[in-house]
């Protein structure tokens, strides 16, 4: 047309261009950012959580021992508040007029548009008197919740506790809990939180620009039920639970008992323990301080799984059955015992007078010196030079008993307790170390410790004649009573079957037989075999050790009983098995042993508290001379008169190095 | 030659361009129905807003139409009655007129509202039209540059006066049927160099503005030192830029309002506010995001059903396309909006008239103008600037000041083979 119609080219150039940047901006707002869509949901969606019912946890005899109770959380939305009566709602909780505000300051500063919770685990009371007035509060709702409660009262650390998660578990978890939720913290709570804590539920709503809610989204689609958690099935028994603990009252230590064919732990007991249901609720934070901190006696030491005991005399028939598999004694075998046992220049005392000694008797009797020879031939069979490997020999076949490995039991914070190898030794003493250097440990003293748990193992070892399952808590998982897989394999210890009568012999006369080191216990009608300890303890007062199964056909129970700085296995420890298995095996303790479990729980064994302030802390030269000092010298055995015990005590005070609950043996490394 | 045709009054027409139009409209309509609070669709009825749509886009279609049946010379003719007539509208607005919002915009006729800005759109371009087409001025004198900018800048003045900054700024586009008939290309890149100095001088400090200035023209300088005219005005033009940065500085303070400029601000991302001024930009943003490739389907929207968008039905319509149907559907809408542009231009390019071609070039650019504007605040990229989005937005002023503006010159087209 004219020389200008090519500036139709330049317009229309310009609206392309112009629609390109329109489009390149859509396409990065629409296509390759997702931020806008992200905030889309959280501008019209608001979750609404239901949370499911924690499994509930039976004993054998399906008796409720862990349920729930139903709580209450209240919950605001501060946007949707609008003034109210301030007092009202602070009467109505119970709480006071300045609570209402700081609460109410804190959820405002969460979020305006969530509900957050002002105030946690209103009890049903409450929840009752708010109900009827809450329609005067708008922006306020309830959220169900549910929380432990314990019937019985006992098993604190046995159960655990559940407590709100922290914002570790939430980064641990890597957003799989999120905050308000609840995880098991401890105990069997924490064992099983994958079984016990269900799944959440969760309701989609959408709600509009003024915050009215308008009804479900996407039709309920995304929307989860809850699911409540499955319930597990527990081994324990809780009538002897309940009657351990009682007996443990004022006391400190433990009791394990097993049933041997099964592995199933029928009492675990730990004192001083607590009642469960002081860590449940809004209290659970202050309780915590004042009973579980603050308990001098430390009963978050799970002592069953955690404490650390010398096995003393209770480890005399794991060193017969080995002595016997390998051939260094037979059930005949006599060693004479001159009152002591002379191991190079030392000599580890005996307490009782007999001369020539059996096996059987040995065991009954709890003959050091019949256990010392024992070991020295197991040492020294490949003669003098070949020490150090038999000793590592040794050390694998009692290892094979459970001793120095933890047993996998299904809670948390199991420890394995200290059994040293040859290597240890050989950093210790260096190359040049024979029997006489380890000796102690023949009779479960010196380096050794164990847990009660594995020393209640070894029994429901020796009850089974050769093989335990690794003991365990929970039988039954979910309506389908699954059981782990490892908790159903028998480990066989390599002692055929025939060693162990002549053991069994020794341990039913220890209880049963006229010169037994435990014959006050003994419990009518019921062949309980079993075996006292009384233990030197390096930082007090021997502790009362007893260990035994019953009866002695067809086993139902393996025990092991330790109180803490009690003196003789056979006043406390003893005793304590004794009911705790007649109870088991009858139902209840009868004739006059009932006067005496009463007389037994009101004994206040509580070891002196060793003020702090006046601790001594060891040096590198002490713990030096320590370590060279032979631990034969520490070891005395079974009856002991209580002055020597308590003049001890006094000795080994500048020593003590924490308190007087700790159970680490002075030489440790 | 026409009095043969059997249907003189459609004889000619550009169909593919009414039927561009009704798709326009029939998008707007899908759209506002989805846009209104789903509670309200429950029933139809015509006191609803896409109710009353229906009606605009009804009635607009009977008005488009019986345009065509008017002989197109009647615009040519009256153009200076039409301009004047809207002229008036726009002074009476300013005296009778419904405060909206801030803005004096409205002249209520019972129950009818209304907005003659929207109407003076198509009186200026008449005007401007029926000058260049009598005239056939080349702008190479000022004064036929002052006359066209009198015929432009006196309705757009008295807009600015209402305020209504937007409508005022579409005015602006009547720059390019201007350019297209032969006004300096100069204008067009002091235009564009006055925008991006405006926005540089909020982003950069005005001291090394001044020094990239003085650089860039002491090279120019250079390269042409054997030109003393050249040399001349780009002094002249340097001068005159960072005098403009001052006085930006200086209207920026005193004469936009609070909220103008934080409109501003918030578009060159120098402030957030996710409450207050930001909060329609953010929100519609986040609504046409959300709608991701392929959107999230019809009456689905949440951003939409909920209200989150405010203004949704009319300026930010496009929010809801973004969100229902996506990426897709904004390009369809898109694309169909550049279907028609470039088919105005091609068709006032084929008109024999000057008047018909100046019409024709004024009503792709005033339309393009608002396209731009419309969309561009709806993602971000401008300010906030209250204008509709043509056909689409609800609002019976602006469908039929459009559907006016598109159908006279359909007309005009179709008697292209005429004089006009």
């Amino acid at each position: 047309m004219d020389q200008l119609f090519n500036r139709k080219y330049i317009v229309q150039g310009l609206f392309i261009v112009i629609a390109l940047i329109l489009l390149g901006k859509l396409f990065y707002i629409q296509i390759i950012s997702d931020a806008a869509f992200v905030s889309a949901e959280s501008n019209v969606l608001r979750k609404i959580y239901k949370y499911p019912a924690r499994g509930a946890i039976l004993d054998r005899n399906m008796k409720v021992i862990v349920q729930n109770e139903p709580v209450y959380d209240l919950m605001v939305t501060p946007n949707e508040v609008k003034p109210f009566d301030t007092l009202a709602l602070a009467q109505a909780l119970d709480i006071t007029f300045e609570d209402v505000r700081k609460n109410l300051k804190k959820a405002r500063g969460k979020s305006s548009y969530q509900a957050t919770p002002f105030l946690k685990q209103i009890s049903v009371q409450s929840y009752a008197r708010l109900q009827e007035t809450l329609y005067r509060f708008p922006g306020f709702r309830t959220q169900d919740r549910t929380i432990r409660h314990y019937p019985d009262s006992v098993g604190g650390q046995l159960f655990g506790y559940v407590k709100e998660v922290s914002p570790t578990d939430i980064e641990k978890s890597e957003g799989f809990y999120k905050p308000g939720d609840y995880k098991g913290k401890s105990g069997l709570e924490f064992s099983y939180e994958e079984t016990l804590r269900g799944e959440k539920g969760v309701i989609n709503t959408v709600y509009d620009a003024h915050n009215t809610p308008q009804g479900s989204y996407a039709n309920g689609k995304y929307d989860v039920n809850a699911v409540s958690g499955e319930r597990l099935i527990s081994g324990i028994d809780m009538r002897i639970q309940k009657l351990g603990e009682e007996l443990m009252m004022n006391k400190v230590g433990a009791i394990v008992a097993i049933e041997p064919a099964t592995g199933e732990i029928l009492s675990l007991v730990s004192s001083p323990g607590y009642d469960p249901n002081l860590l449940v609720g809004r209290n659970q934070g202050n309780n915590y301080m004042e009973f579980i901190v603050g308990n001098p006696y430390r009963p978050s030491l799970v002592r069953p799984i955690m404490g650390y005991y010398p096995p003393g005399s209770s480890f005399k028939p794991v060193d017969a059955l080995i002595g016997l598999q390998e051939g260094v004694i037979d059930p005949n075998t006599t060693f004479f015992c001159p009152h002591y046992y002379q191991a190079g220049n030392r000599k580890i005392k005996c307490e009782h007078f007999d001369g020539s000694i059996s096996l059987r008797r040995g065991i009954a009797r709890s003959c050091n010196t019949y256990f010392c020879y024992v070991f020295q031939k197991l040492i020294t069979k490949n003669g003098m030079k070949n020490q150090r490997q038999t000793y590592q020999e040794w050390r694998d076949k009692v290892a094979k008993f459970g001793f120095g490995s933890k047993l996998d039991i299904d809670m948390p914070y199991e420890r394995k307790g200290y059994f040293y190898t040859a290597d240890h030794y050989d950093k210790i003493y260096g190359k040049r170390w024979g029997y006489t250097n380890v000796i102690s440990q023949a009779i479960g003293q010196g380096e050794i410790t164990a847990t009660p748990l594995q020393m209640a193992n070894a029994m429901a070892i020796i009850a089974n004649r050769g093989y335990y399952i690794k003991p365990h808590l929970i039988k039954g998982i979910g309506d389908k009573n699954l059981v782990k897989k490892e908790y159903v394999v028998k480990n066989y210890v390599g002692v055929d079957a025939r060693h162990f009568e002549p053991v069994i012999d020794g341990m039913q006369d220890a209880v049963n037989s006229s010169w037994g080191t435990a014959i006050l216990s003994r419990i009518p009608d019921i062949v309980l075999c079993g075996k006292t300890g009384t233990v030197q303890n390096p930082h007090g007062k021997n502790h009362s050790v007893f260990i035994g199964f019953a009866p002695r056909d067809n086993p139902k129970i393996a025990i092991a009983v330790i109180v803490e700085n009690a003196g003789f296995g056979s006043t406390y420890a003893a005793p304590i098995a004794s009911y705790m298995i007649e109870k088991y095996l009858k139902g209840s303790v009868s004739g006059g042993r009932a006067a005496q479990v009463e007389w037994m729980k009101n004994q206040n064994l509580l070891p002196l508290l060793i003020d702090k302030t006046k601790k001594i802390k060891l040096t590198k030269a002490d713990s030096l001379l320590l370590k060279k000092a032979d631990s034969t010298k520490r070891i005395k055995d079974s009856l002991r008169i209580k002055s020597a015990t308590i003049k001890q005590t006094v000795t080994t005070k500048p020593k003590e190095l924490k308190t007087a609950i700790t159970d680490k043996p002075v030489i440790q490394k | 030659m026409q009095q043969q045709q059997g249907n003189r009054f459609f004889f000619n027409v550009d169909w593919i361009t009414v039927l561009i139009y009704i798709a326009l409209c029939a998008i707007g309509f899908i759209n506002i129905y989805a846009s209104v609070p789903p509670e309200q669709t429950a029933v139809f009825g015509f006191s609803t807003l896409y109710g009353k749509q229906l009606i605009y886009i009804i009635t607009g279609l009977i008005l488009g139409l019986s345009i065509l049946l008017f002989d197109g010379r009647l615009f040519n003719v009256f153009s200076p009655f039409i301009y004047g007539g809207t002229l008036l509208l726009l002074m009476a607005v300013l005296v009778i007129g419904n405060k909206v919002a801030g803005n004096q915009a409205w002249i209520a006729i019972g129950s009818f509202k209304l907005q003659p800005a929207e109407f003076a759109k198509f009186g200026t371009a008449l005007l401007l039209a029926r000058y260049v087409g009598a005239f056939n001025p080349k702008f190479r004198d000022v004064k036929s540059i002052m006359i066209a900018g009198l015929i432009v800048g006196a309705p757009l003045l008295l807009i600015m006066l209402q305020p209504d900054t937007g409508s005022a700024l579409v005015f602006l586009a009547f720059m390019f049927p201007l350019y297209r008939e032969g006004l300096s290309g100069y204008f067009l890149l002091i235009f564009l160099g006055m925008i991006v100095l405006f926005i540089a001088d909020f982003l950069v400090p005005t001291y090394i503005l001044i020094i990239i200035i003085t650089t860039i023209a002491g090279l120019f300088i250079y390269n042409n030192r054997r030109k003393q005219k050249i040399i001349f005005s780009t002094i002249l033009v340097t001068i005159f830029a960072i005098g403009y940065l001052f006085l930006i500085k200086i209207a920026y303070e005193k004469v936009l309002a609070p909220h103008q400029r934080s409109r501003i601000e918030l578009m060159l991302g120098l402030k957030t506010d996710n409450k207050g001024a930001g909060y329609n930009v953010i929100q519609s943003q986040i609504a046409i995001g959300s709608g991701q490739g392929t959107g999230r389907g019809f009456l689905q929207g949440t951003q939409t059903k909920y209200g989150y968008v405010p203004e949704q039905s009319t300026d930010f319509i496009f929010s809801t396309i973004g969100e229902e149907w996506g990426f897709m559907g904004c390009s369809v809408v898109i694309g169909l909006y550049m279907f028609l542009l470039l088919r105005l231009v091609n068709l006032a390019e084929r008109q024999r008239s000057t008047f018909s071609r100046v019409y024709g070039y004024s009503v792709a650019c005033i339309l393009f103008f608002h396209i731009f504007i419309n969309i561009g605040m709806t993602i971000g990229i401008i300010p906030v600037i209250g204008i509709p989005l043509p056909l689409i937005s609800y609002g019976g002023s602006s469908l039929w000041s459009f559907t006016i503006l598109l159908f006279i010159f359909l007309k005009l087209d179709s008697n292209r083979m005429g004089f006009i």
